[in-house]
Order: structure tokens, then C-alpha cells, then sequence
């Protein structure tokens, strides 16, 4: 029987219409071969546009359809939709794409018009070897895995269990919390941030349904969406937090000292140290990387943390183990790292220890923090503090090119608790421009410059020392004068940058980059939270620099949308799919070598290739890699293609 | 009235946010009406521009500070070289600049010394001509020819290279400037002179591997001389590395404190901060400090961009006199430095401030040599 094909032109308001003449494509369209109907429409896809493709299948018996508008990325699910509607096989479908690859690149309407028509005349060839497909639907495993234990990943756990699903949630650290944890309060409300990951942690840690490895690794991702087979990399709890009163004797006797992250370095710990207070377990943390004994053996006479242990409750014997999860959904919550200030030299940080980072300054104003939360260095308060912005941010000198989001109100919050605890206390901030976007932001900013701190515009550029004061130097640009401010403390706003092991992590699951440098999500607009692969998700500061109230509305997002394949039970998948003609296979596995998927296999007893149709995803590659042409991918297949291809000559 | 628009595309003024840190980095700006970031927004602004008064465009030191520390990749330096060349073609050039730069033309070096006269300062060193063949070319900078004050730089690197056995030699008498100083004073069409002709003769030379006495020379071969077609490094890269691999040993102590003026040429501009550093360690009893302003956050000495031969607006205050100051601030007793420009303003700086017998500036190859 020949294919009776109907072609539907959209104007797309005037974005086609304007630079196509759409009724001479109609036209066109009409004199080609097996065409029983050509229209043009306002909105193809609107109700009224598809409503003119479905009586048309009805009326006139069409079996394929052409619709001429925009990329099929955008609506190809929606004319599929529409002509199943109809009794047609939703693959039984073929786009032309005159917006994106025409009216929108090109200026000249007779062009335009000529390229359109092409375009066109390729769709009808390959329309009528277009053969209906089956759509397939597997299982899913009702699980889901969340990579990271900060504030995005508890917040995604929790919805996930909440939903009543299973929760797994892997944290590479000790503790729960991550940067959260070491934050003091929030801006612009000024709650104290232990306050609100405490109670998160509780959740977590009482929920049923979740399910926490903490010193826990993803080594590896297999399978596809609704069914990740995940190997996870637990390190021992090597201190039993059932016994552990956290008397601390062990860290007195240990030998090893190292900075203490936590406290951003202004303090030191040991290999044996206590989990910070928001992490609710009052217990010690063996750190593998730093224990000599755990290394190498070494401790003498004997582990000194386990000889003084009045509880037994040291055991560092425990190896390593790996554990199997199967989950049909994941979500990537890992975090960004904070601005490494040795990249901008001429702040002088490393150099001063009274010049410091906005997540120093953190820690020094927490009670649990270094100082007992006194915001002094040296024993000394701060009389003149200067606050600079953007540090490390906006910058090219850096790489950074983004704005951080969160350094103007961080800066703020610091300023106030600044002149709440020294009133007198002369405090500057340096700006280029204040960024105070979010929810009550202005207003905080507003209250702050009411407190007293003084707002002078221009980005300092250097920090230098003149007898035992700091000068900080920078253009006060408004007055158009190069200044100098003495300061004894001297706060840095440094920004968010990727983490650096954002790679491996984008490896792991096959996730790509975003020119920045975080992780890429796969639409900014339309598909925020999701990834390039299916099932994949991302929460938090792992995708770009977020505050906490962006953070956890990510992290809601990411977790509704994992929920979905977890609540359906089943996935869709990819019906046009490769398949192979084992007459013409010879099983020399080049397509297998190519396939990126892992969708092919070479059968031991057949010697031919096999295709797990759940895993390929249809992109063609194995089709170019066989010399025989025996694989082949349904939707594009060398008939369909070349036909294609002779229709533009 | 100079075309702002024309400026404006084409130094890419349009990317300034007007966020000052050029203006706040700047050695000059405190003592000068010189602001790089006004002078951009008065660009952008396109209300007119009159050079007429603006005198202190004369008095930037190309130090590039500016441009290096831009978050939006503005080089203000190039516009104020703009600016200057604006000033040039318009052939009202400051008195001071006239001399030597037609004495660059004719004698190939802005000291107004003859040509014939470049060798002097290898008097009966038998220095071969490079073109004898030869692994490295030195380059030894007009400064340092004709100066009889850093005379003695060359002739401590013709000993270093010996004692280390490098097979080296000069261009003699087809040296001439290499257009630095000059490209920075705005004198465009000269220094393109300078360039191509330098090109050709070291071409001819068949030079292959360079090495400087000035940081100068080796910023505008190594980055400004497009399509150079041969390497090229500063001395103190080249000691470094001869030191490293044991191909030079001292054999006397040096029993003092050291500290050391980085040249704007050298570190900011092209990161060399550990090599100078390295060579002055590495020699016998030297105790090495560093000025609090070190490193990126180091401090011109006022000798680029031409000032050698400007005063500027205001002499009053002079950088080299605190950098003296604040090398005295550490204990030394010797303030290196590795650029004949350096070498000379501090030297001034030291006399200006009656410091002669507390600090002496010397440099790197003199400290050197002296230890072999």
C-alpha cells in the first residue's frame, strides 16, 4: 500500500510565518509524491492545530504525518500524542524543523522560503518508510540513591522517604551536614543554622525508610533509569558510637596533627576527633587518611587511641567493604568547594592571619567553633573590619566568571553580627555591586547600612601591612579617589567554585559540565533539576552557587522528579531501538566497542550481536561502526536516511 | 579632540564595570592625577577627550598592575599607550622624550650614544659575535651597554655563562634596542621599525635560544614580537636552572641579610617570582627576606613605561625612595633586584634617602659573580 501522507506547516505566531511563506511551503508540499494534504496553521500546537491533524487521519485515511515548526525536542511528544490519539503509531510521525534550523538563523524570506520547502520534501521521503514501532515499558526498583549528606542531600532523602520509598543516602564525610554544618546562621533571618540541620538530621536519622552510609563512596553506576545497580565503598565505623562517651582521650593520646577543615583551618585535630554537634551522635571519627595506623601500621607501642580508650570502643582492625544497592533513581547533592584564596595574591590571605575567609569568619562566630565563638584573632576584637566582595567571583583573573550568590548577603550578615558584638567597631565593606536578589534580602540590607556599616564602592585591590595595622587599598570610586582603610580584621567573600573532584563524580554517572565548571543540568528553563541521563538528578550547590533557600528548593525538585518513575513503576524506554540482521552479522564486535551504552553484547553461542533494547538509546553509533550494515537503528535506517537525502538533490 | 569611539572598540572598553581595582592597584594613582578607571569611563562616556592637560598620562610606569588585576580583561595600560601615541602623532612629545627617541632612530639606543660605541662595555672580555654560531644569544640591553653603572651586569653574566661553560655570544654592534620603553611611550611607528629590523638581524644571526640582562627586553621578545621564532628567557631563569643542575657553584660566602625588588617586567608580568629567588638563595651565607610587599603585591620602582626618561607630574614623592624604606623595614643590608631600570631608581632611591651605608642595591649578576 503507498503511504498517504498529510503535511501540517506552523507558523509559530509570526517566530516561522515572518521569514517563511508558509502557503507556498503548503503549496510546495502538496505537488510531492504520496502528500493527500498539505495546511498551514497560527499554532500547530495548539488544540485547534492538532485538531486539524486528527480529522484529518480520520477524514482522509492518512498513515503518516509531517509537521513543518519547531526542533522536536520541543513537540515532537505532543504531535506523537496527537496522532495516537487518532489511531496512528505515535512513531508513524516526522519533523521538519523550519524555526530553529530556518525562519530563526535566516534573514532572507525567498531563501528562508526555498530551505524550508527542502526540509520539508526530506521529511515526506522519510515519512513513508517511516514503520510503526512498539512502545515498551519496564519495571522500576522503587529506591532511591542520594550522593551527598549537606543540606540538599538530607532535604532530597527526606522527600523521598516521605513519599514511602526507600531512601539510600551515601556521605563521603563522618558526619551529616556538609557545608551547612559549618555555617553559624542564616541571612536575612539570622537562625542558627545547627538549628535547622539538627532537626534535619533527627528526621533523617529516625525516617524508616532511609537508609544513611556515612565514609560510604560510589565506586560504580550501572543500568539505566528505574534500574541502577550502585556499588558503594564503605569505610568501618572504626569508633562504636554505642560505646564512645566522646570523653576525648583518645584524640589527647593521638600523635598525628593536621588542620582542622571543619574549622576552615584555624584550628588543628587530630586523627581521632570528635563529630561536630550538628551531626547529633556525641561521637569520635577515625580519620583513615591521617591515622598512621591505618596507613601503615604505624603507631607505637601500640594504637595509642585504642590503649586509652576506657570504653573498648576503638576497633581499627575493620577493613573496607563494598555494597550492592539497586535503585531506580539517583540524586547527585555533592556539593561545591569554597574560592581557594590564594588565588587572587594580592588580598594577602595566607599571609595575614587577620585576613580571612568568609567561612573563617563562620567558624569564628560559632560557639563550637575555635574561639568559643569570640570573633578575634590573636585574643584581639576587631576595632576596624573591612569586608571585601566578590572575591574570586565575576572575575577573570580567576576563571570564575559567575556571580556567587551568596558573598553580598553573606558580607551583610557577617557586618551585622560584627556591630552587634562590638558596637563601636568602624566597619567597612568594599562592592562593586550589591546583589540582593532573594526574599528579603534588600531589606536586610537596608538594616545593615542603618547599623552603621559603611558601603564604599570600588574592588580593593590589595592588602598590605604598614607597621602592625593592615591597609587595605582600592579606588573609593563614587569619590574617585584611590583610599586607604586601616583594618585589623580583614573578611574575604569568596564565592563557590565546582569541587574538584566534580570529574570523577560526572564520570561516575555520565554527566556532563557546564562552562563553569559545575554540573550541567539539561535545560536551564525547562529541566533545571534533570540530567542528560534519565533517572539522574541534581540538587544544590553541585550544579551552580546557591544560598540554603535555593538549595533546599532544588533539592525538593530534584526529589519530586525522582519520584516520578519511583511512583509510575514503570519507564518508557527508547523504542527506536538498534537491531541486528543475523543473516549479515559476522560478530567481529566493532559495534559493541563503540556502543556507548553498553547495549550490545557478542552471544558466545551464536556468535552475533545481541541488543538489549532497555539500555540502547538509538543513537546510530553501532550502525556507522558495522561494515556489513547488518545493524541497524529503527527511525533511521539506510532507506529512510538516504531517501532523505535524495529528496534535497 | 580624540575619536573616544575608536578607542573604545578598539581596547574592548565596553567589558569595564567601572569596579576601580585597576585605579586601587595602580603605584602611581596616590601621587598622580593618573586614574585608569576614569580614564575608561571618560571613553565610554564619549563626551570628548582633550589630551591638552593631562599630563599625567605621562606618568604611568606600565606596569600593567591594571590590566593584571581587571575581572573583566580590560587593559587600561594599552589605553593609556593609546593615549600616549595620540599625544605623539599629534608632535607635541614632551621635551625630555625627544632626544632619545630620535637617537633611537639614528643610533639605535635612547641614551643619545653612538652606535659604534654598544661594545664598550665588553672591553677586552673577547665576547664572539653570535652569528660565529653559538647555542645562546645574550641580549644585553642600552641600558646596560652604555651606562657605566650597570656596565657591570653584562660583564658578570659573560663570567657566569663561562664559568658554567654555555656557549654563548652577543650581536655586537647590530644590537640595538628592542623597542620597549618605546611601543610604551606611544611611539608606534618606531618601535614596529625597531621590531622588524631586530627581527631580521636576529634571523640572520640565526638565533635560536635568547637570554636577557632586562626583563624589558625579554617582555617584548617573548610576548610582543609576534611570530619571534626563537626562545627566550631572563638570566635569572637561566641561573636558576645552571645552579640546579650543579653547572654553577659558588665558592664565596656572602655573609648577609638580602632582600629583593621584583621587576614589574619580571614577576607580575610574566609570574618569574622563584627563579631570582632561587639564585640569591642558593648562594653561600645569604640570609634572604622578603619585603612585606613581595611577589604580586610588589611595588614599581617608577623606571618603565619610559619614566627613565620622564619625571611625571609629581617628584615629590617617589616610589623607589619607600621601596628603600621598606627594604631597610626587613634587616637587609643588600636590596637585589634583576632589572637595570630597578637598579638604577633604587640606587637613586638609596642616595635620595641617605642610606649609603646601610643598603646597597645590587644586582643579582653582581651578587653572583661576586660569590663564583
Amino acid at each position: 500500500m503507498r503511504p498517504r501522507i498529510g503535511v501540517y506547516i506552523c507558523h509559530c505566531g509570526l517566530n516561522i510565518a515572518n521569514t517563511v511563506d508558509v502557503d507556498a511551503v503548503g503549496e510546495f508540499a502538496r505537488a510531492l509524491p504520496n502528500v493527500i494534504v498539505a495546511r498551514h496553521y497560527t499554532y500547530m500546537c495548539s488544540d485547534p492545530g492538532q485538531g486539524l491533524i486528527t480529522k484529518d487521519i480520520g477524514d482522509l485515511g492518512l498513515t503518516h504525518v509531517v509537521v513543518a515548526s519547531c526542533s522536536p525536542r520541543m513537540h515532537e511528544p505532543t504531535f506523537r500524542g496527537a496522532i495516537q490519539k487518532a489511531g496512528l503509531n505515535p512513531y508513524c510521525l516526522e519533523m521538519a524543523n523550519i524555526r530553529e534550523q530556518c525562519s530563526w538563523i535566516h534573514a532572507d524570506r525567498a531563501l528562508a522560503t526555498a530551505k524550508a520547502m527542502d526540509l520539508v520534501a526530506s521529511a515526506v521521503a522519510k515519512a513513508g518508510w517511516l514503520v510503526p514501532l512498539q512502545e515498551r515499558q519496564v519495571g522500576v526498583t522503587q529506591a532511591a540513591l542520594i550522593i551527598g549528606g549537606g543540606l540538599a542531600g538530607l532535604q532530597a532523602a527526606l522527600d523521598i522517604a516521605n513519599a514511602g520509598f526507600q531512601a539510600f543516602l551515601v556521605e563521603k564525610g563522618a558526619y551529616l551536614g556538609g557545608r551547612a554544618a559549618q555555617l553559624n546562621t542564616t541571612f536575612p533571618t539570622l537562625e542558627r543554622v545547627s538549628d535547622l540541620l539538627t532537626c534535619l538530621i533527627q528526621s533523617i536519622n529516625d525516617h524508616p525508610n532511609i537508609r544513611v552510609l556515612t565514609n560510604a563512596q560510589v565506586e560504580k553506576v550501572d543500568g539505566f533509569v528505574g534500574n541502577f545497580r550502585v556499588s558503594v565503598l564503605e569505610r568501618p565505623p572504626r569508633v562504636d558510637a554505642g560505646k564512645c562517651t566522646a570523653c576525648g582521650k583518645c584524640a589527647d593520646a593521638c600523635p598525628v596533627s593536621l588542620p582542622d577543615e571543619f574549622n576552615a583551618g584555624l584550628s588543628s585535630r587530630h586523627a581521632i576527633y570528635p563529630l561536630p554537634p550538628s551531626s547529633e551522635t556525641r561521637t569520635f571519627a577515625i580519620d583513615d587518611q591521617a591515622c598512621t595506623f591505618v596507613q601503615d601500621r604505624i603507631c607505637q607501642p601500640e594504637p595509642r587511641c585504642v590503649a586509652v580508650c576506657p570504653e573498648n570502643a576503638i576497633d581499627l582492625s575493620l577493613e573496607e567493604r563494598t555494597r550492592e544497592l539497586a535503585v531506580g533513581a539517583i540524586i547527585v547533592a555533592t556539593g561545591a568547594a569554597t574560592f581557594d584564596p590564594r588565588g587572587k595574591p594580592e588580598l594577602g590571605w595566607g599571609v595575614y592571619p587577620n585576613v580571612i575567609t568568609s567561612l573563617q569568619f563562620e567558624r569564628l562566630a560559632d560557639v563550637n567553633g575555635p574561639t568559643g565563638g569570640r570573633i578575634e584573632i590573636d585574643g584581639k576584637e576587631p576595632k576596624e573590619v573591612v569586608f571585601i566582595q566578590c572575591v574570586g567571583s565575576r572575575d577573570q583573573t580567576t576563571g570564575n566568571l559567575y556571580c556567587s550568590r551568596i558573598c553580598c548577603m553573606v558580607s551583610a550578615k557577617q557586618a551585622h553580627l560584627i556591630k552587634e558584638k562590638y558596637p563601636d567597631a568602624r566597619v567597612t565593606a568594599f562592592y562593586a555591586d550589591v546583589r540582593t536578589f532573594g526574599k528579603g534580602h534588600e531589606e536586610f540590607y537596608d538594616r545593615v547600612r542603618k547599623e552603621g556599616i559603611r558601603y564604599r564602592r570600588g574592588y580593593v585591590s590589595e592588602v598590605y601591612r604598614r607597621g602592625d595595622k593592615i591597609v587595605v587599598r582600592a579606588e573609593d570610586t563614587l569619590m574617585q579617589k584611590p583610599v586607604e582603610v586601616t583594618a585589623d580584621l580583614v573578611v574575604l567573600g569568596i564565592g563557590q567554585s565546582p569541587r574538584p573532584e566534580t570529574n570523577e563524580v560526572a564520570s561516575l554517572l555520565g554527566l556532563t559540565r557546564s562552562g563553569d565548571g559545575f554540573l550541567a543540568e539539561s535545560h536551564p528553563k525547562l529541566r533545571p533539576v534533570d540530567t542528560m541521563v534519565d533517572g539522574v538528578f541534581l540538587a544544590g550547590t553541585c550544579q551552580g552557587p546557591k544560598d540554603i533557600v535555593d538549595t533546599l528548593a532544588q533539592a525538593r525538585a530534584a526529589a519530586s522528579s525522582a519520584l516520578a518513575p519511583l511512583c509510575r513503576g514503570q519507564v518508557k524506554v527508547e523504542s527506536a531501538t538498534s537491531y541486528v540482521n543475523e543473516e549479515l552479522c559476522a560478530g567481529c564486535g566493532l559495534c559493541a566497542a563503540t556502543c556507548a551504552y553498553g547495549a550490545l553484547t557478542l552471544s558466545e553461542r551464536t556468535r552475533r550481536i545481541k541488543v538489549n533494547p532497555v539500555l540502547c538509546k538509538g543513537c546510530g553509533a553501532c550502525e556507522a561502526a558495522c561494515p556489513s550494515k547488518a545493524i541497524q537503528v529503527m527511525q533511521s535506517t539506510p532507506k529512510q536516511i538516504l531517501s532523505q537525502i535524495a529528496a534535497l538533490s | 579632540m580624540i575619536d573616544t569611539e575608536a578607542l573604545v572598540e578598539q581596547f574592548g572598553l565596553t567589558a569595564c564595570i567601572q569596579c576601580g581595582k585597576c585605579t586601587g592597584g595602580c603605584p602611581v594613582s596616590p601621587k598622580s592625577a593618573l586614574n585608569p578607571r576614569a580614564l575608561v569611563y571618560q571613553m565610554l562616556r564619549g563626551e570628548g577627550f582633550e589630551l591638552v592637560s593631562r599630563e599625567e598620562l605621562w606618568d604611568c610606569t606600565t606596569c600593567s598592575t591594571c590590566g593584571l588585576r581587571c575581572p573583566k580583561g580590560v587593559k587600561a595600560v594599552d589605553l593609556i599607550i593609546g593615549l600616549r601615541g595620540q599625544w605623539i602623532e599629534s608632535g607635541k612629545i614632551p621635551t625630555t622624550l625627544r632626544a632619545p627617541l630620535t637617537a633611537t632612530l639614528n643610533q639605535g639606543n635612547p641614551l643619545v650614544l653612538p652606535r659604534e660605541d654598544r661594545s664598550l662595555w665588553a672591553d677586552g672580555l673577547n665576547v664572539k659575535n653570535v652569528a660565529e654560531g653559538a647555542d645562546v644569544a645574550m641580549f644585553v640591553c642600552c641600558e646596560n651597554a652604555y651606562d657605566p653603572r650597570v656596565q657591570p651586569m653584562p660583564r658578570a653574566l659573560v663570567n657566569l655563562l663561562r664559568a658554567a661553560q654555555v656557549d654563548f655570544g652577543t650581536l655586537g654592534l647590530e644590537e640595538q634596542c628592542c623597542g620597549s620603553e618605546i611601543r610604551r611611550l606611544g611611539e608606534s611607528g618606531l618601535y614596529e621599525y625597531l621590531r622588524d629590523d631586530n627581527l631580521d638581524k636576529f634571523r640572520q644571526a640565526g638565533i635560536q635560544k635568547m637570554v636577557t640582562t632586562s626583563p624589558h627586553c625579554m617582555n617584548v621578545f617573548k610576548n610582543e614580537y609576534a611570530g619571534a621564532g626563537f626562545t627566550v628567557e631572563h638570566y635569572t631563569q637561566m641561573l636558576a636552572r645552571l645552579i640546579a643542575e650543579g653547572k654553577i657553584k659558588f665558592s664565596k660566602r656572602m655573609e648577609t641579610v638580602v632582600t629583593y625588588q621584583d621587576p614589574c617586567f619580571l614577576g607580575k608580568q610574566n609570574g618569574i617570582y622563584d627563579e631570582p629567588r632561587a639564585v640569591l638563595k642558593s648562594i653561600p651565607g645569604v640570609k634572604f627576606v622578603d619585603m612585606d610587599r613581595s611577589r604580586e603585591r610588589s611595588v614599581c620602582c617608577e623606571g618603565g613605561g619610559g619614566r627613565m626618561w620622564l619625571e611625571g607630574t609629581n617628584n615629590k614623592v617617589r616610589l623607589a625612595n619607600d621601596r628603600v624604606a621598606q627594604a631597610l623595614e626587613t634587616g637587609a643590608k643588600v636590596l637585589a633586584t634583576a632589572c637595570p631600570f630597578c637598579f638604577l631608581t633604587l640606587s637613586d632611591a638609596v642616595i635620595a634617602t641617605g642610606h649609603e651605608n646601610d643598603l646597597r642595591v645590587m644586582d643579582i649578576l653582581q651578587i653572583a659573580n661576586e660569590a663564583l
